[in-house]
């Protein structure tokens, strides 16, 4: 509670800093709208329809582009961690593909898929997939391999080793993993739906490009202010529990 | 080599016939990319049933690697082990294993650690194995941590769960790979009392490797010294003292010290005996 009343606490001065700033004349509203505009907007775009549509069909993409990237991602970094050739190749190409910003698979994904949710879809794989290869193959190599010596000598082979020991065993790599992967899901997708222009769907991204093609301040930061939303509930909802979950049964974090 | 081992032992070895764990000429090589490791040379020994055997050797003699070639857990390049006179392919829940490392699965709490070998009995109703388990945690004075979770634990009572754990299947063999190196003084002469109480109730047959004298000697009915690498045995010692021994026994201490003056022998290079 006391927690609670200290971040309500901060974002409230934060808002505060922000409308006493508006207020002061100092920048033009257009450019520098206040906290009650945006909130307008916001209502507005609510009542609308158009921010819930928009937020679906974000969400529709990124799940779907991630599940992808997670699922493509997930055994190769099994793969590569289990064997060198594999880690020479894939690992070192996976690497390679990671330093590439997201954004740069734009022009690819256009010009293979056109302006299309496959573009769309094709942008936000490339961005996960990378990564997850990345953070499974580093954890898979960091599980003490006593585990599995333990385990066989209690008879634990094949289905059941993997099953009962080297998955659990590997959780926490596998949430660092899928949650550095959700990170890069939502950045990729984020810079498709700017740069992708396309009528299937009106995504947030979409929402924060005409908010500037249209020189609408209001449209751009409150959509902002959502995809910042959507981020922090996203890691709450999903990641949160699997990570308390892991300190309290790894002892690696005293809360 | 055998020949030497029997004129250096203090006793004969016992008869194969009811020996529990045969271990013939066993030899092992570990190929890194700069050197080709020696570890255990044309080693024999054998366990009766109901013995305690101890294991000493100077760090790096490969008894750890014995043990984990009679677990099944490495295969040896020469020689073989027989358990209940069948020969060792692979590890198994008739030989249970007690590492020095923490080995306990953190997702499990410690109930659910002791469970999961029991699980793995598929002649055992859930019934019986929870019943088993409970036992077992209360016979390593545990009973009231049933639910913790393992990083909650000191040292020594993971150490307690992982007896419990190897002991809960009821395996043939227990082996000990100098599963209390990592604990102070005053946990492990708890740990001897309750090692030998267990042992006195189910007379299972154990091989314990160490590296320290004095609880080789309090534990095992034979201590067996191994060289150091190439890893041979070299002599045997019987440890005649009635049980449960005292670690601060004045006999026992007289035998560690002769083992302990035999293994300067081997590290000094030769057995002088």
């Amino acid at each position: 509670m006391k927690r609670f009343a200290i971040v309500s606490g901060f974002v409230a001065m934060l808002l505060v800093a922000w409308e006493l700033a508006s207020e002061s004349g100092r920048w033009s509203p257009v450019l520098f709208p206040s906290v009650l505009s945006v909130a307008r907007y916001l209502w507005g775009a609510m009542i609308d329809g158009t921010l819930l549509e928009a937020i679906r069909v974000t969400m529709q993409r990124l799940l779907v582009g991630y599940a992808i990237g997670v699922a493509i991602g997930l055994p190769l970094g099994v793969l590569t961690s289990s064997s060198q050739i594999l880690e020479d190749t894939i690992g070192s190409l996976a690497l390679g593909l990671q330093t590439l910003p997201s954004v740069c698979w734009v022009p690819f994904a256009v010009l293979w898929f056109g302006q299309t949710e496959g573009a769309m879809l094709f942008v936000v794989v490339m961005g996960t997939v990378w990564s997850v290869i990345i953070a499974t193959n580093h954890g898979a190599r960091t599980i003490p391999p006593i585990y599995a010596r333990a385990a066989r000598t209690m008879g634990s082979q094949g289905i059941h080793l993997w099953t009962m020991v080297m998955l659990p065993a590997s959780l926490p790599f596998l949430v660092s993993g899928m949650k550095q992967g959700w990170a890069f899901a939502w950045r990729s997708l984020m810079a498709a739906e700017i740069f992708v222009t396309i009528l299937t769907g009106f995504g947030l991204g979409q929402l924060l490009h005409y908010g500037r093609e249209l020189n609408a301040m209001d449209q751009v930061i409150g959509a902002m202010v959502v995809i910042v939303l959507i981020g922090l509930l996203a890691d709450r909802i999903l990641f949160a529990p699997w990570e308390r979950f892991l300190h309290r049964r790894w002892g690696t974090n005293a809360r | 080599m055998l020949d030497q081992v029997t004129n250096q032992s203090t006793s004969a070895p016992v008869a194969t016939a009811t020996s529990k764990l045969v271990v013939e000429r066993v030899s092992k090589w570990f190929r890194t990319p700069h050197a080709t490791v020696h570890a255990l040379d044309n080693v024999s020994m054998q366990v009766a049933a109901g013995e305690v055997v101890c294991v000493v050797g100077p760090s790096g003699c490969g008894k750890s690697t014995l043990l984990d070639i009679i677990a099944g857990l490495t295969k040896p390049d020469a020689g073989h082990v027989l358990a209940d006179g069948q020969p060792v392919t692979g590890p198994g829940p008739r030989r249970l294993v007690v590492f020095q490392e923490p080995s306990l699965f953190p997702w499990l709490d410690v109930f659910g650690n002791v469970m999961f070998g029991l699980r793995l009995c598929p002649e055992l109703s859930n019934g019986e194995r929870r019943e088993i388990a409970h036992r077992y945690l209360a016979l390593v004075g545990l009973e009231k941590f049933e639910r913790a979770h393992v990083h909650e634990l000191s040292g020594g009572m993971k150490q307690r769960v992982a007896l419990a754990r190897a002991l809960a299947p009821d395996p043939q063999v227990l082996l000990m790979d100098e599963p209390f190196g990592a604990l102070d003084a005053m946990t492990r002469e708890h740990l001897y009392d309750d090692i030998q109480r267990i042992w006195s109730d189910s007379r299972k047959t154990i091989v314990f490797v160490t590296h320290n004298m004095r609880e080789a000697a309090c534990l095992g009915d034979r201590v067996l010294l191994m060289s150091k690498a190439p890893g041979r045995i070299v002599q045997h010692f019987e440890i005649p003292l009635p049980r449960p021994r005292s670690i601060y026994d004045v006999e026992l201490i007289g035998h560690a010290g002769r083992v302990a003056d035999a293994l300067r022998g081997t590290i000094g290079g030769g057995v002088t005996e």
